[in-house]
């Protein structure tokens, strides 16, 4: 048992759940950058700017997210190579589109044909990153935008009878503040992406959903030294049940994190937790 | 090929009614067009079923979870958990194995791993578990006044819950129920992409637009037909609910109406 959880096929398994891991610990940070870039052009001053944060918002959050992850990837990649084929080949006469075929110039294939096996992979995956920053940060700007609004606005103009400027009281007195009115939508994001992780496999990433359908299948003694029917069916419960684990400890995680933000803060949760101090 | 042709013969292909044959080559905004809507009467049946029958499961399974019985409280927390904590996506596979499993041990299983019936139990279960979640917070905020009422009027048991507890819970509940809703269409487009084959390539609207981004290799013209007509449901969907919840709430002032406030869809 224990050499046969261990052969070369099972190590790719292992590697891929850190690939999940990596992809989560990479696009929270981004989708959390994008969110709140998106919030602070959502409530700017600036029309076309704000204009921009709120269709950015609205478009993302109204379309199933599956649809977008199918359509961004090929998009982004297209995009990618239209922009390299405008900067490299300038003398490139025939066009891009010929009906439904997408034709750039050999040198600005994405990634190179030549390059690499690890260079399209990592190629793949920094699409998939990008994707579910760009969905996910939709999402978290929707939350902060909230959670900007959601702060007293006493808190602000005192900051602004205090003499702060615009941006001092952004930085000073509504960001610090936010975040514990943004906390709640936020770890539900965060369990959601843990869920959204399993979609990588329709981004042709081989991710865990991928191995899990591999290794589960059916092996004749031919192939392999441990010979074994349909076992999917036990990959895909283990993955549930990881899954069910990542969830269990992220939950307590974030109870851990609230109690801390709620500290000192101007809301119920503060209050019970000054009383009971006291 | 006129326009109308086309939809007489691709609009029930997703049901196995017409054309047996994709179309291969001179794809047109019609075919696509006609092709996608007709994938749509699958993620609508997937979706009003599954809501449908999902909704008594997460009644029962939100007072279970309420109960003061650890017998009735600890099955319905572990449901809800169970597919509440893990992705839809790993429910699909896994029940698609466990089904073909099974299939080896009775034919009674036989239809299960098709996904008319395989899928729909899984979306079933899927949207009993977060529906309960709603209802279950619902049930936790009833106002005390109106449960002691309806013991000053000597109601008890079955009749306390049926005129009290149970519309209340309902009317709390209904906006974060619309956004459910919503969330469930939108996530019946995982269905053909994990596992559950599309047998006859009877599939639903996202893998009819697959295959013609697949052909095309041009996203932009079926995705957005896809976008719109899930749009189009979530906007139907979202006025079916009020028209709801302008009944549920019919009893109360003008002005303490609860209003639905429409929630982001997320992935499950």
């Amino acid at each position: 048992m224990a050499c046969y959880l261990t052969t070369g096929k099972h190590m790719s398994i292992y590697t891929s759940v850190l690939t999940v891991l990596l992809l989560l610990g990479i696009t929270a940070p981004i989708a959390l950058a994008f969110g709140f870039g998106g919030a602070t052009a959502a409530r700017s001053q600036i029309t076309p700017l704000r204009w921009f944060g709120k269709t950015y918002i609205a478009l993302v959050r109204g379309v199933p997210d599956i649809a977008f992850f199918l359509f961004f990837v090929i998009a982004l990649d297209q995009a990618v190579e239209y922009l390299r084929h405008k900067v490299l080949c300038p003398g490139w006469e025939a066009p891009i589109r010929q009906g439904n075929d997408f034709v750039v110039c050999q040198a600005a294939k994405m990634p190179l044909g030549n390059a690499p096996q690890w260079v399209h992979e990592s190629y793949g995956f920094g699409l998939a990153v990008l994707t579910f920053a760009i969905v996910f940060g939709a999402f978290a700007a929707n939350v902060l935008f909230g959670a900007m609004r959601a702060v007293p606005r006493a808190q602000l103009e005192t900051a602004e009878a205090y003499g702060m400027s615009q941006r001092q009281t952004f930085w000073r007195v509504l960001v610090p503040q936010m975040w514990v009115y943004a906390l709640p939508g936020l770890s539900n994001l965060w369990m959601v992406l843990i869920k959204a992780t399993p979609l990588l496999f329709l981004l042709g990433v081989e991710d865990i959903v991928y191995w899990a359908r591999e290794l589960g299948g059916t092996k004749t003694p031919r192939f392999t030294d441990y010979p074994h029917g349909d076992w999917r069916m036990w990959y895909f419960l283990a993955l549930l049940v990881f899954y069910l684990l990542f969830t269990r400890v992220s939950e307590i995680v974030m109870a851990r994190i609230m109690s801390r933000l709620t500290h000192g803060q101007a809301t119920a949760g503060g209050e019970a937790q000054r009383k009971a101090a006291a | 090929m006129s326009c109308l042709q086309i939809i007489q013969d691709y609009s029930l292909r997703a049901v196995g009614i017409g054309e047996r044959l994709l179309p291969r080559e001179d794809f047109t905004l019609c075919h696509q067009f006609t092709l996608i809507g007709s994938g749509m009467i699958w993620n609508v049946y997937f979706g009003l079923v599954a809501l449908t029958l999902g909704f008594f499961l997460a009644t029962a399974l939100a007072m279970g979870k309420a109960s003061s019985r650890t017998l009735f409280r600890k099955p319905s927390e572990w449901f809800i958990f169970l597919f509440r904590g893990s992705p839809l996506f790993i429910q699909f596979f896994f029940a698609y194995f466990l089904f073909l499993n099974l299939k080896s041990v009775h034919p009674f299983f036989e239809p299960f791993t098709a996904a008319w019936l395989g899928a729909l139990v899984v979306l079933f279960f899927n949207t009993a578990a977060y529906s309960a979640e709603i209802f279950y917070g619902a049930l936790l905020s009833i106002p005390k006044g109106d449960v002691e009422a309806a013991d000053a009027y000597g109601l008890s048991g079955w009749s306390r819950f049926r005129r009290v507890v149970w519309p209340t819970m309902l009317r709390l509940a209904w906006p974060g129920y619309t956004n459910e809703a919503i969330f469930l269409f939108q996530s019946t487009a995982l269905v053909f992409f994990s596992g559950f084959p599309a047998w006859q390539q009877r599939g639903d609207a996202l893998y009819y637009a697959s295959y013609f981004a697949d052909k095309t290799f041009n996203p932009f013209v079926p995705y957005p037909i896809l976008a719109f007509y899930f749009i189009l449901l979530t906007l139907v969907v979202i006025s079916v609910f009020g028209f709801v919840n302008k009944r549920l709430n019919r009893h109360l002032p003008q002005n303490t109406r609860q209003k639905i406030r429409l929630r982001p869809n997320l992935i499950r």
